[in-house]
């Protein structure tokens, strides 16, 4: 099914930028379109991925933590195995390689939790680029552990101190840096958020996950799965899991959103149940906004989802009803955090933790019978700290 | 019928560049931005942008965003922006600045049409394309308000064609790659792009972005028919000790902005 056309999903998407950087992003989407249907560049990414990302991801089976999911089969697709932890990888390795392909030597980035900030990092030293990450100073003190590794990698980390000092400041700045430096210069947008081309083109970069994922559950299970589910920032790893099911339509998609405090609080990153249509970042979609159309502060123990934007397919999605977005609040994603640890031995990013959470409420309305594919998008490494804070462990 | 901003350039095109002063709405406080459009025109500026206080200013730099959260910290609303452009509206031609979510929350047509009733000249819009601008180019054309939008050095002539053509009032042209902010040397990018302009539209021009001096405003009117000047007056107001002395150094500034814009 094709959701996209000319850069719009329905009423969504489109470009909203000044006109500095419309050649850059014309230019993009050519090298994107191109890429696409070259045998060339699809060969090079794919043995990036097997060689380097460690692709395909496998499918865990978690029967212990089905009992907390009214014993509904619960199937992981392991993202979190993937290189550097994330599913942030897959598309980061394509779009360095789309930066080589147009001559650009530089490449900058926005992070939140720091995982697409460490990923290209990471894909910066392997391809010879040099790497500003943008990143909100209230995240650099949350993630630490993430602004030391993308040092180590070589990287400058830009504490952000504008606004919220959070992932949506970050993303203001990079964008000035790029209306500034664009000649030189590709921002590597890390979610399927932004102008025409980035949404349709990091989902391009993440499909991957629903393709081998289906082909996993099929392989493991017969039938295709009842849901679907993954934790909704600005919703690539969502979108990547997704995609490839959107046209099975017993499939249900189930993006789970940041709740933060619960979103009748007002305190909470929950775009699409508590927000409304306007334009942010270069597109638009579902925004945290007040009467004045200014954006809303967004709120979540989560760095990676602390986001008062989303992706303008995901509007889309929800919209024409194809796929719901439901909110967790901090503390059920950290109660899923808690559960999925002590049953599988398997510590998950916060962020991941919230599509775990609506796994455990999903799994007790369908029942037994029920087969649930989560996107386990990433590792929890980086939110020891804040787990630890928020469980009384302490660190001494 | 046409604006007072058209009137403007019709009346002193060929004789001399106009000054076009920006202030954001609700900045330092909202009556107080009143005042700053009153000091602007006891220096002499010929047309005033009122900015649309936003909390995600990607094109601006470090002064005006620091002027915006002010404002927004002032709370200062859409009727606010409206309030502030009908008072600079009632001594010179005047328009709003403004990024799009702000329009697209308001009410398209809603807001060209309170623009209109204002005595607004027009709206320029910095992160709108003209492939998004089908429901403002109609609303804004019925409203009789000028639809203005910015270019920059990096923008290829195809393009420039088709997006001066939908410019009404003045064209902006962003004199280099970058956000607002005042800059010791106007790039020279700006005269090229200036001149890439005049081959494909005869629409009046103005450069903005990094001005702020008498001479800067000399260089560029020799070749531009506006001079914009922003970060300038918002810096002379922050780096006061006082707002009346803020005041004092804004109309001294419009002064000698409207000296070099004469070529003087």
């Amino acid at each position: 099914m094709t959701t996209e056309v000319l850069g719009h999903f329905g009423p969504y998407g489109g470009r909203f930028v000044p006109e500095a950087l419309i050649g850059a992003l014309e230019e993009l989407e050519a090298a994107h379109l191109h890429a696409m249907t070259d045998p060339i560049f699809q060969v090079e990414l794919a043995e990036l991925h097997k060689t380097y990302t460690g692709r395909p991801s496998i499918l865990t089976e978690a029967k212990r933590f089905s009992e907390h999911a009214g014993g509904a089969r619960i199937l992981l697709k392991r993202e979190d195995l993937n290189h550097t932890g994330s599913h942030k990888i897959n598309n980061v390795l394509g779009q360095a390689l789309l930066t080589k392909r147009m001559g650009k030597k530089r490449i900058i980035a926005e992070t939140g939790a720091g995982q697409h900030g460490v990923a290209s990092a990471t894909a910066a030293a392997l391809m010879g680029l040099e790497c500003v990450v943008y990143m909100g100073e209230e995240d650099t003190k949350r993630q630490a552990l993430n602004v030391a590794r993308m040092k180590m990698l070589g990287a400058e980390v830009v504490p952000v101190t504008s606004g919220s000092r959070t992932l949506k400041d970050a993303i203001n700045e990079a964008m000035r840096d790029w209306v500034t430096n664009v000649e030189t210069t590709h921002y590597l947008l890390g979610t399927v958020a932004g102008p025409h081309p980035f949404p349709t083109m990091v989902r391009d970069f993440h499909k991957i996950i629903g393709e081998e994922a289906r082909e996993q559950v099929l392989a493991l299970t017969g039938r295709l799965p009842d849901a679907v589910l993954a934790c909704v920032g600005g919703g690539s790893n969502a979108i990547g899991i997704f995609h490839r099911f959107i046209s099975d339509p017993n499939v249900r998609l189930i993006g789970l959103e940041a709740g933060g405090d619960g979103v009748e609080t007002g305190r909470h990153a929950a775009t699409i149940s508590g927000g409304s249509p306007g334009v942010l970042h270069g597109t638009r979609s579902y925004v945290l906004q007040d009467e004045n159309g200014q954006t809303v502060e967004s709120h979540s123990i989560s760095a990676g989802l602390d986001y008062p934007g989303v992706g303008p397919e995901h509007a889309f999605l929800h919209d024409i009803g194809r796929a719901e977005y439901r909110a967790i609040t901090d503390a059920e994603a950290m109660e899923a955090f808690s559960i999925l640890s002590k049953t599988e031995g398997i510590i998950p990013a916060i962020e991941t933790a919230h599509a775990l959470a609506g796994a455990i409420n999903v799994g007790k309305e369908l029942g037994p019978d029920a087969i649930l594919l989560i996107n386990l998008s990433g590792r929890g490494d980086k939110d020891v700290h804040t787990a630890a804070q928020y469980f009384g462990i302490p660190l001494e | 019928m046409t604006t007072p901003l058209e009137d403007l350039f019709a009346n002193i095109r060929g004789e001399r560049a106009a000054l076009i002063a920006y202030i954001p709405a609700g900045f330092p406080t909202i009556e107080g931005c009143h005042r700053v459009i009153q000091a602007f025109v006891d220096g002499g500026v010929d047309a005033i942008e009122i900015g649309f206080p936003y909390s995600d200013p990607v094109m601006d730099g470090p002064t005006i965003q620091a002027a915006a959260v002010t404002a927004l910290n002032n709370g200062t609303s859409a009727e606010d922006v409206l309030d502030a452009l009908e008072v600079a509206a009632s001594k010179v031609p005047s328009v709003v600045m403004t990024y799009w979510n702000p329009i697209e929350k308001y009410g398209v047509e809603k807001f060209a049409s309170a623009i209109s009733a204002k005595g607004g000249s027009g709206v320029i819009h910095p992160d709108i394309t003209i492939e998004e601008s089908g429901k403002w180019l109609a609303a804004a054309d019925s409203a009789r308000v000028n639809p203005i939008y910015v270019v920059a050095p990096s923008t290829k002539d195809e393009r420039l064609a088709q997006v001066t053509d939908k410019c009404e009032g003045f064209i902006y042209a962003a004199s280099i790659m970058g956000v607002t902010g005042a800059r010791s040397a106007v790039s020279g990018g700006a005269q090229s792009l200036v001149a890439r302009i005049r081959s494909v539209s005869d629409k009046p021009v103005a450069v903005g972005l990094g001005v702020s001096t008498r001479e800067q405003a000399r260089e560029v009117a020799a070749y531009a028919d506006g001079v914009i000047v922003g970060s300038a007056f918002v810096k002379a107001i922050l780096d006061a000790p006082s707002f009346e002395e803020g005041l004092s150094a804004v109309t001294a500034l419009a002064r000698e902005l409207s000296e070099g814009v004469r070529g003087r």
